[in-house]
């Protein structure tokens, strides 16, 4: 399935503009890490994909065809969309939570089959031991869990997850990005995630999509292509040193640059 | 020197297999509706035993004979059959419905606004029915005249917060926020209107129009019944049908929609029936309140936060609990009648405080 950006511009009601004239591909199944710094877009751009935003010009085409022409039934069975956690009031627990997914295929007489189907993701998950818990009753990390089990449960083509890693520790982190990355790959899904975490980006994504200020795509590639020194200092102000790990890009962070480094940075340098 | 890690090794979760999930789930599903048929045999005997209570001595099994007597035509004691049929039977059947109508139109709201304090009279539908009411009585002034001017007026108005909702919500966002902070914001404005008409009212108009707000279910008849019947059947009906669908709201509305249901237009779509629900019914009883905010916070207690259970369960515990408050209402300083909205918060009140002491999950 090919997930195509063309010029895509969007601000939201009276307000600047957020995204810039995006041009992006997505078409191979794996796991693509969006990076950048604060405020630059990455959600915004996430939710252009599944309609939950609409671009104030330009085109978002899932195999050639507009997203905004899909109906929203009809999208949840090829995308689905796993948002930053967080607690609710009246919440399910997690069995009724995850049958949530099989939303847009249920029908009567379906119950039997969904089941099935949860069952198979919470055991991929390793959370069968929490199927009779209370949702609000879970850790952050079991939350994070049961969302991506919500969201694997739409079987859907193209995964996207708004950080999913916020608020784990680095084991769990690390858990839930070589889930999704091993998901990715089994499956033959496209999984797409923000992350603020660049090193663990830099260690398990297939492909980064680095997004720069004034919300524009700066970069799109494999890692080492452009996890760079001077990528760091340019996108996020930062000095650094990148160095090989096991074949991947590790970055040790120096210092920071001023406002006024950053403005002059900006200024003279166009992105490439 | 025990290691705690033997300990961490120990309370490690096993795998639990499909069938046992299964049959948990199962038996979770089990226990909600054992609950809820618990709530429908409990308002069929406080039903019955309401029909018993008062100043005629009519026996308990003697009121279900006279009832299924007078359905089939063949009555015995004429005085007895108008006792239970005329006297009691619409107060209680009014009273089935109202709790039934007010519990599940306050479930709904809480479900969909993910707020527990929002109840049918968030929305600014008791202020504008209030002021209808207040309207006819003080003033004289009304929709259709007649034996139902009060009623009427009540109707109209409830539904005008409603329709200013709506017209917020479409040039705003819909959010739950909006919507409840907009109702407020009408609740206010009503209420200010209604207190200067109370102001300016005699004695006597003052007195009904007060009593009118406590509500009671003395004022239904036959007659009016099927109205708030009508109104309450379908209007629960139309919620159990959504109830999946706003289990899905609770996923956020991002989530929702990505789960392909629009939350805004469910949320107004529930919240419509709502309003159209209690309006039919508070134009009947005035304003008893407590219903809609307590009774559906008591079943999820019990039986969870799932629409697709809770909604029924609030209506046979609403039932239940209006029936018996009028039923304590009418006896406890018998021959003077406590108005029914007075004593569902009396008993609501402290119900509500005790179990929130009493539970042991520390999440809703």
């Amino acid at each position: 399935m090919e997930l195509r950006f063309e010029d895509v511009d969007f601000g939201y009601k009276n307000q600047a503009q957020v995204l810039h004239k995006i041009n992006l591909t997505i078409n191979e199944p794996g796991l693509t890490c969006i990076i950048g710094p604060n405020g630059v877009g990455k959600s915004t751009l996430v939710k252009c994909m599944n309609k939950l935003l609409i671009p104030n010009s330009g085109k978002v085409t899932l195999d050639d065809r507009e997203v905004k022409d899909f109906n929203l039934k009809e999208l949840s069975t090829i995308t689905s969309f796993v948002p930053a956690t967080s607690m609710d009031n009246f919440s399910l627990n997690v069995i009724d939570t995850v049958l949530m997914g099989r939303h847009p295929y249920s029908k009567i007489g379906s119950e039997k089959e969904d089941m099935h189907i949860v069952y198979g993701i919470l055991k991929s998950l390793n959370i069968t031991h929490l199927a009779m818990r209370n949702y609000n009753e879970l850790s952050a990390g079991q939350h994070q869990k049961v969302s991506i089990a919500r969201g694997l449960a739409q079987e859907p083509r193209i995964l996207i997850l708004d950080e999913p890693t916020a608020n784990l520790d680095i084991r769990h982190q690390v858990k839930v990005i070589e889930l999704l990355h091993d998901m990715a790959h089994e499956k033959g899904m496209t999984i797409i995630m923000i992350s603020h975490d660049l090193n663990v980006a830099a260690r398990y994504a297939d492909k980064i999509i680095v997004m720069s200020t004034p919300g524009v795509v700066y970069d799109v590639g494999e890692p080492h292509e452009v996890i760079t020194k001077e990528m760091i200092r340019y996108v996020y102000g930062m000095n650094c040193t990148v160095v090989d790990n096991e074949g991947r890009p590790h970055i040790i962070l120096g210092s920071a640059l001023s406002d006024e480094e950053v403005y002059e940075l900006h200024r003279s340098e166009s992105s490439p | 020197m025990e290691l705690p890690w033997k300990k961490y090794n120990d309370t490690v979760q096993m795998d639990v297999d499909e069938a046992q999930m299964m049959r948990n789930y199962g038996q979770y599903i089990y226990r909600k509706y054992i609950f809820i048929i618990v709530c429908i045999i409990g308002a069929l005997l406080v039903a019955g035993m309401a029909t018993t209570i008062g100043p005629y001595d009519i026996g308990f099994f003697e009121s279900y004979s006279i009832i299924i007597d007078h359905i089939f035509g063949n009555v015995e004691d004429v005085n007895k059959d108008f006792v239970i049929w005329n006297a009691r039977m619409p107060r209680i059947v009014a009273g089935v419905i109202a709790g039934a109508g007010l519990a599940v139109a306050g479930a709904t709201m809480q479900s969909t606004m993910k707020n527990p304090l929002a109840d049918p009279y968030t929305t600014g539908i008791s202020a504008g029915a209030s002021f209808g009411a207040t309207v006819a009585i003080t003033a004289g002034f009304s929709i259709t005249g007649g034996n139902y001017a009060i009623v009427a007026n009540a109707f109209i108005f409830s539904l005008i917060p409603m329709a200013v909702i709506m017209m917020v919500s479409t040039v705003k966002h819909a959010s739950p926020t909006t919507i409840i902070l907009s109702g407020l914001a009408v609740m206010y404005i009503f209420n200010a209107m209604t207190t200067v008409l109370m102001l300016f009212a005699d004695s006597n108009a003052l007195a009904e129009a007060f009593s009118w707000q406590v509500g009671t279910l003395g004022l239904v008849d036959w007659e009016s019944i099927p109205i708030m019947f009508i109104f309450t059947l379908i209007g629960c009906i139309a919620l159990q049908i959504l109830a999946k669908k706003l289990n899905v709201l609770t996923s956020g509305d991002e989530g929702a929609k990505s789960l392909g249901i629009d939350a805004d237009k469910l949320r107004l779509i529930s919240l419509l029936i709502v309003s159209l629900m209690a309006a039919a019914i508070v134009s009947f009883t005035g304003i008893i309140g407590f219903i809609g905010l307590v009774c559906p916070h008591i079943c999820r207690m019990f039986i969870g936060s799932d629409n697709r259970f809770l909604i029924p369960a609030s209506a046979a515990f609403g039932a239940v609990f209006l029936i018996l408050a009028d039923l304590i209402g009418r006896t406890i300083i018998a021959a003077t009648v406590l108005q029914v909205g007075v004593v569902t918060s009396f008993i609501g009140g402290p119900m509500l405080l005790y179990l929130l002491i009493k539970q042991k999950k520390e999440v809703w």
